[in-house]
């Protein structure tokens, strides 16, 4: 019998619209925008009813216009860094033992290495001994603990290197750090819904919208972060106040109403700072654990010494994030940030001093840029082009199978309403190709109507009556239709899971319009038909 | 009246000619990979590496003008050519211009842009960049490295999937149309020496998509004609079948490519390239699954008893009811 139950009925025409509710936003696109943007700002939002869906289909770069840029970390800088800093400490253990082991001194050394010759080559291994003690902890690939540094000899020489371990623990933070700076710079410039992500190993992709130039972004990205200790001389409340000869007046960063009253010249800046993790103090709360180079060390140490008991303030980029009491004098060139702060918080101001400026310098692979007149050039003739090619189909579709053309039609609009409902549900970024992906879509989501139609034809021929015609002409499409539009999605999936940017972009259309076109054709359309019949209960049938 | 593309009933014969349509099918495969070898493919930077610029100024572009200019800052391989569409304001000239990898660098450096702006104020005072994309060669390599990879996988998929659906021989016909298509269109691009870039490759795999589509819908017409006719020649099944699905055939081919044409034309000159592609592969992936799919079918031959019912059996999913 041709018959749709009512509850399937109601599930058809209830996600059909649910769909169209969640696609409805992008009929009104810049009303939407300027909502979306004034909530998010936590203004009062205005110009679109707050009970309905407000998701947008995003636009990718090349119909919006913008910059992309892909760099490459230079990971391997960072292990240097981090063994020069590394130099004074193990000098102080080998100076102790200057007796055994003789005069020391730190010679030049490849990448990724602390080479130190040693005066009484016998003692090579109590040297060994001496630099092996100074590891610390960390968790290895095997989930056990191990040294960080791995300690080896050469010739005459002690030869520092990281460990593994150490080295891929270094890498996420080095990838960690420069993903904070980089985000921080771009939000800077107050552009809106930059996209900052780590690709692979060591790469960043960076897309700002609405940005004129690559360069431009590179500019924003290569200036470093300015971080600063400094004498703290008061507070107050008023934004306006005096600061008096020599002073400034800086706002806190974690507190709106209060400002620090600062020296300005500041007692150390991060230049001079090599390290920083997040850690305890002795009472078991989050603090984070700071690392002077020699120079920075020896000013700070000066400077704790003369200024028990008062505090100094941290500043990054003209915010003071924390202003510690110094408790006792810092002179071994780290020394331990305590705060009111929990374990989250530790790790970001961790990764905040760290931040002063990129740990390791940024190779440019790739960069686009397009302007907002191309772009919107491209979204107008794409416009233009989807109105025409529908048009053209539905048309064509009427003329080859009238009424049941028409279902087909409606069917049509409803599966590029449903398409877009999806777009934006998932928040999916609509790019050029894309573009390309829903033309295409409305070429080929015919295609499963086209094949009920066409078996309902044949079985007109031969089967008795026009219902079990139609209800044939389901069946028997059935299978072909599953087969094709299966084999098509796995070569979307596969597009998504290989390509890169706008191509990602069409298979999502892709993919989505093969979902929602199967939906339509074998739901949608047949519900329209059994309706139709039911009501006209026809003799004879047209097809 | 009902517009119809494909009588009632047809009854070609489709293996009639089929040496011819074979061999003409090899002779375009053999062209193709022919002209791929000898005059290479027109890379876009997302495979070559370089940087692509599209300028656009309100004076008359002149090729060999901006040659002149360009060519003192001794850039290598530099490739100048209009972009000419329709949807143009008549005082909007483009003009796509190509320079190659530079060497030592990954990316572009910025003052080759600005050099190349100066530059070109001589001729044209009020040039501009709406587009500015350069392409390191490392990340290149990997992009052609994945595109391969990509097209490969695509085909072994789906060669997987019809023998689990279907028989061997079903996929392999399916296979070697979407090769067959494949090699076609890559052919085009290298005869025509259009651009080759990211969004081809994208292209390619919705035509193996496209075209495998259209395999499927007459090799499970075979199937169920199998089934029915179980005395019928093989050659005879197939025949019906595809005259059975002919006016689907032809009807699917003729919206899509209406689509397309009308992204062709009206789209703007970026993707055209793209849609190019896409336009040359529906028609060759419909003659494919027809001509070569199913030539290739009948010379391996099929199992003829497909009484009993198995779990390749194409009705299983006939349950699923609206």
């Amino acid at each position: 019998m041709l018959h749709i139950e009512g509850w399937k009925r109601v599930v058809i025409w209830a996600t059909c619209a649910l769909g169209l509710l969640f696609a409805l936003p992008n009929g009104f696109y810049g009303q939407v925008e300027s909502y979306n943007d004034a909530q998010e700002a936590g203004q009062e939002a205005t110009g679109w009813p707050s009970f309905l869906p407000s998701g947008l289909v995003n636009l990718g770069l090349d119909l919006r216009g913008g910059a992309h840029l892909l760099g490459e970390v230079k990971l391997e800088e960072v292990y240097t860094t981090r063994l020069e800093g590394f130099w004074p400490e193990v000098r102080n253990a080998l100076r102790k033992e200057r007796a055994t082991i003789g005069a020391i001194r730190q010679q030049e050394g490849g990448a990724g290495e602390l080479v130190v010759r040693i005066g009484n080559l016998a003692q090579m291994d109590r040297a060994i001994e001496v630099v092996q003690t100074l590891a610390r902890p960390v968790a290895s690939l095997t989930g056990g603990m191990t040294d960080d540094i791995v300690v080896t000899s050469r010739e005459n020489n002690l030869i520092v290197t990281l460990s593994e371990a150490e080295q891929l623990a270094t890498d996420d933070r080095t990838m960690a750090q420069s993903l904070e700076i980089i985000r921080r710079r771009v939000d800077e410039a107050g552009t809106r819904e930059p996209t900052i992500q780590r690709q692979g190993n060591d790469r960043i992709l960076i897309q700002v919208p609405g940005l004129g130039s690559a360069q431009e972004l590179k500019d924003l990205i290569g200036v470093p972060a300015l971080l600063t200790f400094q004498t703290v001389v008061g507070r107050s409340n008023n934004p306006n106040g005096a600061a008096g000869v020599g002073n400034e007046l800086l706002p806190a960063a974690d507190r709106p109403d209060l400002y620090y009253i600062l020296e300005r010249t500041p007692v150390v800046t991060g230049e001079e700072l090599t390290d920083a993790q997040p850690s305890f103090d002795q009472n078991g709360r989050p603090a984070v654990n700071f690392r002077f180079n020699t120079s920075g060390a020896r000013k700070f140490g000066q400077y704790t010494t003369d200024h028990v008991g008062d505090p100094f303030a941290i500043v990054l980029d003209d915010e003071v994030i924390s202003a510690p009491v110094i408790e006792v004098p810092i002179t071994g060139g780290s020394g331990i940030i305590t705060g009111n702060f929990d374990v989250a918080e530790s790790t970001r101001l961790a990764t905040l001093l760290r931040a002063g400026s990129l740990p390791a310098s940024l190779e440019f692979l790739e960069e686009r840029t397009v302007g907002p007149e191309l772009g919107q050039d491209s979204i107008d003739a794409g416009k233009i082009a989807c109105l025409v090619g529908f048009a053209a189909v539905l048309i064509f579709m009427f003329l080859s199978y009238g009424t049941f053309g028409i279902f087909a039609n409606i069917a049509l609009l409803i599966n590029v309403g449903l398409m877009f409902g999806l777009l934006s549900m998932i928040g999916a970024t609509l790019t050029l190709p894309g573009i390309a992906g829903i033309v295409l879509t409305i070429g080929m989501a015919v295609d499963a109507n086209v094949l009920v139609f066409e078996r309902i034809r044949e079985e007109l021929k031969t089967a008795k009556g026009p219902a079990r015609a139609i209800e044939l002409g389901y069946e028997k499409a059935l299978s072909a239709i599953v087969d094709a539009n299966i084999t098509t999605f796995l070569t979307a999936a596969i597009l998504f899971i290989m390509g890169a940017g706008p191509v990602k972009g069409f298979a999502v259309t892709l993919g989505l319009g093969i979902i929602t076109s199967v939906f339509t054709a074998i739901f949608v359309t047949r519900a329209m038909v059994v309706i139709w019949f039911e009501r006209r209960k026809p003799k004879t049938l047209e097809v | 009246m009902r517009l119809r593309l494909v009588k009632q009933q047809t009854a070609f014969d489709f293996f009639d000619k089929w040496k011819f349509w074979l061999g003409l099918s090899a002779v375009l495969v053999v062209l193709s990979i022919a002209s791929t070898v000898v005059q290479g493919l027109n890379f876009g930077i997302d495979f070559k590496g370089g940087t692509t610029i599209r300028a656009e100024s309100s004076t008359p572009i002149n090729v060999a003008a901006y040659r002149q200019a360009i060519e003192p800052l001794a850039l290598g391989d530099v490739s100048i050519a209009e972009v000419f569409d329709p949807s143009f304001r008549a005082d909007q000239n483009v003009v796509q211009i190509r320079i190659q990898a530079q060497d030592g660098q990954e990316a572009v450096a910025s003052d080759l842009v600005v050099q190349l702006e100066t530059a070109l104020r001589n001729i044209a005072p009020d040039i501009r960049f709406p587009s500015v994309e350069s392409v390191g060669p490392k990340v290149s390599g990997e992009l052609i490295k994945s595109a391969v990879l990509a097209i490969i996988i695509a085909i072994a998929v789906v060669l997987i999937y019809i023998w689990l659906r279907f028989e061997w021989q079903f996929a392999l016909g399916a296979v070697g149309a979407l090769v067959h298509d494949v090699i076609l269109t890559i052919g085009i691009f290298s005869a025509l020496q259009i651009k080759f870039d990211l969004a081809i490759i994208a292209a390619l795999l919705t035509i193996v998509g496209y075209s495998l589509n259209d395999t499927v819908v007459v090799f499970d017409r075979v199937r169920e004609n199998l089934r029915r006719y179980k005395k019928k020649d093989l050659s005879d099944v197939l025949n019906l079948s595809i005259n059975e699905t002919l006016s689907r055939t032809v009807m699917t081919s003729v919206t899509t490519l209406l689509a397309l044409i009308s992204l062709f034309i009206l789209g703007g000159d970026v993707i055209r390239g793209f849609v190019f592609a896409m336009i040359w592969g529906v028609i060759v992936g419909t003659y494919s699954s027809v001509f070569v799919a199913s030539s290739t079918l009948l010379r391996l031959g099929v199992k003829r008893d497909w009484s009993k019912p198995s779990n390749t059996d194409g009705n299983q999913f006939a349950n699923i009811d609206a």
